[in-house]
């Protein structure tokens, strides 16, 4: 027994000590540093930049649902290139993006200036401003949806009237963003400039374009470059309130490439579309990383 | 002496300025939940009457579009689904970014700075993007038309952007207390949880709410990758669902769209801050 007890000593004693050395080892800086971050990178190696690498593949291949592709080069992105539906698409995203990203920005400004003045009830009409920004944005496309369409001409279904709607439920979603990320920076700015402004006799716009609008820039420039992306992507709007409709008048990259690759099946052809969004996220990532992230 | 009557005729009119340029910024942003809601409360004969007036409710207001949802549809197994998808991904997604974005902030350690910028890419990444691959890859793993097919990929989302927010709070804290705490004899994992995490509390409940309101509101993954009905999500049902054929039941649609909103709404009334903290965080430290 005595024996036994001992051998369960040493056993214990050399399990600590293989313990301990494991502890130190963890203990180290960037063992505990890669460690923390393994999760995360599993997570985002396996479930982004695989599916990624898979969109690749993917636009390069006559790959349908349910039926492995092959390889078939540049075939998708010719055969795109030859459709009038996807130039059509291209054309729409810009002018969509264009469009609503200046009232936001416009307005989006001049909102901010409104609320960054002392008023009563501050909080309360941030809050109104933000609210369109939290609610689900499909279901608040559906409401725009009825408030258009409701008894009376059918204003979706005339290609004119159906981009200005999408353009102004985009502007009327991202607005708040724009707003309160501004707002945020004009915080920010020191009373003193204003100050010395007005002591140099500035008017209020001269105080706005020399002080306010300069020292905004960097806010700005951030707050324009993720609008971009989101404005660029968006799907929700498209979707619920016309589907790309009337003849494709409102078509996205994003809805297209849901309509080509899952409604109709060909998934090659789709991801080659979704990839056109890839050249404004690089150019934006870019300007994100060489110019911003500086600071 | 003159400057104080100035300014104080001048505030007077700067405050009615305010007002007044502000109120159709209020009008434009509330208006349309105006109009649901009174939507909702109408009665199928005055919703499609050419004669009625929109802008109010003149036949006195019904709930029967209420009734409807949760009697004939699987309303309430969408709001089911919704909560468990949405706290399930936010909880795994706080725990990886917490790890992760502390680690970044903090330790030193080769290629932390290009995980950091990886992690900035992957969060500008739009979902739209991955979504035809990210089909598959839901096949392949066999929980398509599973709830599990969003718990799975919304932290694909949530991760990036909780990581970049935390990692902002994480900076914020001052090294020496962990320092101190490490020459006392904490393992790193107890400094980690012990003063690190405490402090970081304003940013966590930050991506909680976030995390929370992201998934709640998610729809490209949820419509692309779930179409049996008892699997939907609140926002899914609402738009695909109550929709049959080409036919809209706007009084259920309404009831359905303003019901769906009423959690994330709740989250925002009570934590305005945090939103308006975490917004500007995302973007501007970013």
């Amino acid at each position: 027994m005595a024996i036994g007890s001992r051998a369960l000593a040493t056993a214990d004693l050399r399990g600590a000590g293989r313990l301990a050395r494991a502890r130190e080892w963890w203990e180290q800086e960037h063992v505990f540093g890669y460690g923390l971050i393994l999760p995360a990178f599993v997570l985002l190696a396996c479930l982004v930049a695989y599916p990624f690498g898979m969109a690749i593949y993917f636009s390069l291949s006559d790959y349908w649902v349910g039926s492995p592709g092959a390889f078939v080069g540049f075939a998708n992105f010719r055969d795109i290139f030859g459709n009038e539906v996807f130039l059509q698409t291209v054309r729409n995203s810009f002018v969509f993006t264009a469009i609503a990203l200046t009232c936001k920005a416009v307005l989006g400004v001049w909102l901010a200036l409104l609320l960054v003045r002392n008023l009563r009830g501050k909080r309360l009409l941030r809050g109104a401003v933000l609210l369109p920004w939290v609610i689900p944005t499909a279901l608040s496309t559906l409401g725009w949806q009825w408030m258009i369409s409701a008894p009376g001409p059918n204003w979706l279904g005339m290609s004119g009237y159906a981009m200005a709607a999408v353009i102004t439920v985009n502007v009327w979603r991202g607005l708040p963003f724009f707003a309160i990320t501004v707002l945020a920076g004009l915080v920010s700015i020191p009373r003193e400039y204003y100050e010395a402004a007005e002591v140099d006799g500035a008017s209020s716009f001269e105080r706005f374009w020399h002080v306010t609008l300069p020292l905004l820039k960097p806010v700005l420039a951030v707050v324009l470059l993720f609008s971009t992306i989101f404005t660029f992507n968006d799907f929700n709007i498209v979707y619920v309130l016309t589907r790309g409709g009337p003849v494709n008048s409102t078509h996205l990259f994003a809805t297209l490439a849901y309509q080509t690759g899952l409604a109709g099946g060909n998934l090659g052809q789709g991801a080659a579309i979704s990839l056109f969004m890839l050249p404004m996220l690089g150019l934006v990532v870019f300007f994100q990383l060489r110019y911003i992230r500086r600071e | 002496m003159i400057t104080g009557v100035r300014s104080r005729g001048a505030r007077f009119r700067s405050t009615v300025f305010g007002y007044a340029n502000l109120l159709p910024f209020i009008f434009f942003a509330l208006f349309p939940f105006y109009f649901m809601l009174i939507t909702s409360f109408k009665s199928n004969a005055e919703l499609y009457s050419l004669k009625s007036v929109p802008l109010w409710i003149q036949n006195g207001a019904i709930v029967e579009h209420y009734r409807y949802l949760f009697g004939r549809t699987e309303f309430l197994t969408w709001i089911k689904n919704s909560l468990i998808i949405s706290v399930t991904a936010t909880s795994i997604s706080l725990v990886i970014a917490l790890l992760a974005g502390y680690s970044l902030a903090r330790l030193r350690f080769r290629g932390v700075g290009s995980f950091g910028t990886a992690v900035f890419i992957t969060y500008l990444v739009p979902p739209t993007l991955l979504f035809l691959p990210l089909s598959q890859v839901v096949n392949w793993l066999g929980i398509s038309d599973k709830i599990w097919a969003l718990i799975v990929t919304y932290p694909t989302f949530l991760v990036p952007f909780s990581t970049w927010l935390l990692m902002g709070y994480f900076r914020t804290i001052p090294r020496e207390i962990e320092e101190c705490a490490l020459v006392d004899g904490a393992s790193r994992m107890q400094t980690l949880l012990r003063i690190a995490l405490p402090m970081a509390i304003p940013g966590i409940v930050c991506v909680i709410l976030f995390g929370f309101t992201l998934t709640w509101n998610e729809f490209i993954y949820a419509l692309t990758f779930v179409s049996q009905s008892t699997n939907k999500t609140a926002i899914v049902g609402v738009t695909a669902d109550l929709i049959r054929g080409d036919i809209y039941y706007w009084g259920s649609l309404m009831a359905g769209a303003v019901l769906a909103s009423v959690p994330v709404v709740v989250c925002y009334v009570f934590f305005l801050d945090y939103y308006v903290s975490g917004l500007t965080a995302g973007a501007v430290k970013g």
